[in-house]
């Protein structure tokens, strides 16, 4: 049922595309070195500490959650990148069940957004933070889990899709929102209700949320808004869901 | 090695293939014709497990295509009309990306590959983007990934689309190499009937149906010798009078007349003799698939 050669190759492939496409690193640096170098600046100056945190650093697991957030929907744009070129039937007409298309695609694009999200983390020294090696194995795991819960979400909308230009259009309406309203920029808690009510049903809201736990800790205005329990259960929870209807969809669609 | 029977697609209120029957030999070069949008690719689209048909059935190499979807993949390499190579990776990484995806050991892979490569002659580029070559290019390595995993048919959906005239005569004597040196059971869809003139047997399909079947030269003898192709300053008069002279059957096509009739070159110089309308160009042409196409059809495969 599931071919272990084919997902090796399909990962390979996802791989050394990424590690070809010079542009995709370095955005994966640039775009939140802006937000924490400019936007974070400015706001730094209105927003003032809290509990010993500066806003700048209190954005890092949003930035962080951000960047895993556009890495994966990138990603995906893989799916529909094979259809509209037709790399995507060379696919279909090999020996292989839909399922195994559909996990290369999620441990492709899962590595992918952890690595490029790690990178980031390794800058946080830069930043005021300490990094202990407890916290790094946390923050890894962490890392692949948000990131799969992601891709795996992205991978879902992707399976339903012909063209890049639909995937473009829901992207934009989904990944900014998604972004917005994560608690990445802000904590949950600040938000009025009805907006915390959307908060509750974004997996990168548990996802950033879950960063928070593991780099600011303390329960301050600019502390994590969940248990860590509970972000971990939606994570998984979520995560196993999307894989489940992904795989269902690419069953009946192709 | 192909054997279809009352094979129907029906999408919503289009039926795109009407109950055919197919049977091809191993072995055989089974070439299927039939103008844009008459089912061909519908026809290939079953046969390669990417769509259900809506009755009738449909095996390959003895598997059933709906049922046993991967034992049919198995035996069958495709080149499809539009290019499906990553245009990011190398040669040599398109194909044994192919090559894992058929579950083929490593060493079993890179022997095969090294083979193929020297058959199409791009074992000296195995190394670059697929990116910088040339259409020609881009095919001969589809054509040399379709048959790495050594499958018993080969489909061919259009394999020289959209290229320039030598290269598609090149493209051909690399398929001839690799028939012969395979021995395999080709199957091709094209509209350039001169490439199907080599075909040991072939289907012309129109509209959904199958309406000859049989080998190029079998075809070509149900018709009334050579072509001729007439434009006169009056063509309508001109065929009433041909009509009734020489008593043939006279068609109009884009803006001429064309009949059949045995001995052209000779038959051309009796009908100029004292003929009352002038004659502005005549050609003739011994029979062709495309002939066939158009007796049939009383249309153009081209433009139709």
């Amino acid at each position: 049922m599931i071919n272990l050669k084919a997902i090796y190759v399909i990962v390979l492939r996802e791989f050394k595309r990424f590690f070809r496409q010079r542009g995709r690193l370095m955005g994966t640096i640039a775009r939140p070195l802006l937000w924490l170098l400019i936007i974070g600046s400015g706001l730094s100056n209105l927003v003032g500490e809290e509990g010993g945190l500066s806003y700048r650093q209190f954005m890092i697991p949003g930035i962080i959650g951000m960047t895993i957030l556009f890495s994966s929907v990138f990603s995906t744009i893989s799916v529909v990148w094979d259809r509209e070129f037709g790399f995507l039937r060379e696919m279909l007409v090999a020996p292989i069940s839909r399922l195994t298309i559909v996990l290369g695609k999620l441990i492709s694009g899962t590595l992918l957004s952890a690595f490029q999200g790690f990178i980031l983390f390794l800058l946080v020294p830069l930043f005021g933070f300490s990094l202990d090696p407890v916290e790094v194995i946390q923050m890894v795991l962490l890392l692949i889990l948000v990131s799969l819960s992601i891709t795996s979400l992205g991978l879902l909308i992707a399976s339903f899709l012909n063209s890049l230009e639909g995937f473009n259009v829901i992207m934009n309406f989904m990944v900014l929102p998604m972004f917005f309203l994560s608690g990445a920029l802000y904590p949950v808690k600040a938000l009025p209700l009805f907006f915390q009510y959307i908060t509750w049903i974004n997996p990168l809201s548990y996802g950033v949320d879950s960063f928070k736990h593991v780099m600011i800790g303390s329960s301050g205005d600019f502390g994590p808004d969940f248990p860590l329990a509970v972000d971990l259960l939606f994570l998984v929870v979520f995560s196993a869901v999307m894989v489940l209807s992904t795989s269902l969809s690419f069953e009946r669609r192709q | 090695m192909i054997k279809v029977e009352g094979l129907t697609k029906v999408y919503g209120p289009i039926t795109a293939i009407k109950g055919i029957d197919l049977d091809v030999e191993e072995g055989e070069f089974f070439g299927f014709l039939g103008p844009n949008g008459a089912g061909k690719t519908t026809t290939i689209n079953i046969l390669c497990t990417l769509l259900k048909p809506t009755s009738g059935r449909a095996m390959v190499n003895g598997f059933d295509c709906y049922t046993q979807p991967h034992r049919v993949r198995s035996s069958i390499g495709l080149v499809f009309q539009e290019y499906t190579l990553d245009n990011d990776l190398t040669a040599y990484e398109n194909l044994i990306f192919h090559c894992y995806l058929y579950n083929m050991s490593r060493r079993d892979a890179e022997r095969r590959i090294g083979e193929i490569l020297e058959v199409v002659d791009l074992w000296d580029r195995r190394d670059s983007l697929v990116k910088h070559f040339s259409g020609g290019m881009k095919r001969r390595l589809e054509i040399a990934r379709g048959l790495l995993h050594r499958p018993k048919v080969l489909f061919l959906d259009e394999p020289t689309l959209g290229l320039d005239p030598q290269t598609r005569l090149n493209i051909w004597d690399f398929i001839e190499r690799l028939r012969r040196m395979e021995g395999i059971t080709i199957f091709l869809t094209t509209h350039y009937l001169d490439e199907a003139e080599g075909c040991d047997r072939v289907a012309i399909i129109d509209r959904g149906e199958i309406i000859a079947l049989g080998s190029p030269e079998d075809l070509k003898k149900g018709l009334e010798g050579d072509t001729v192709y007439l434009r006169t300053s009056n063509d309508r008069e001109a065929k009433r009078i041909i009509e009734e002279r020489f008593g043939i059957e006279v068609g109009t096509i884009d803006g001429g007349l064309v009949f059949q009739v045995r001995g052209g070159e000779r038959f051309v110089p009796k009908l100029f003799n004292g003929f009352p309308i002038e004659i502005v160009s005549v050609n003739i042409k011994r029979p062709s698939l495309n002939d066939v196409f158009i007796s049939l059809t009383g249309r153009e495969i081209r433009e139709s």
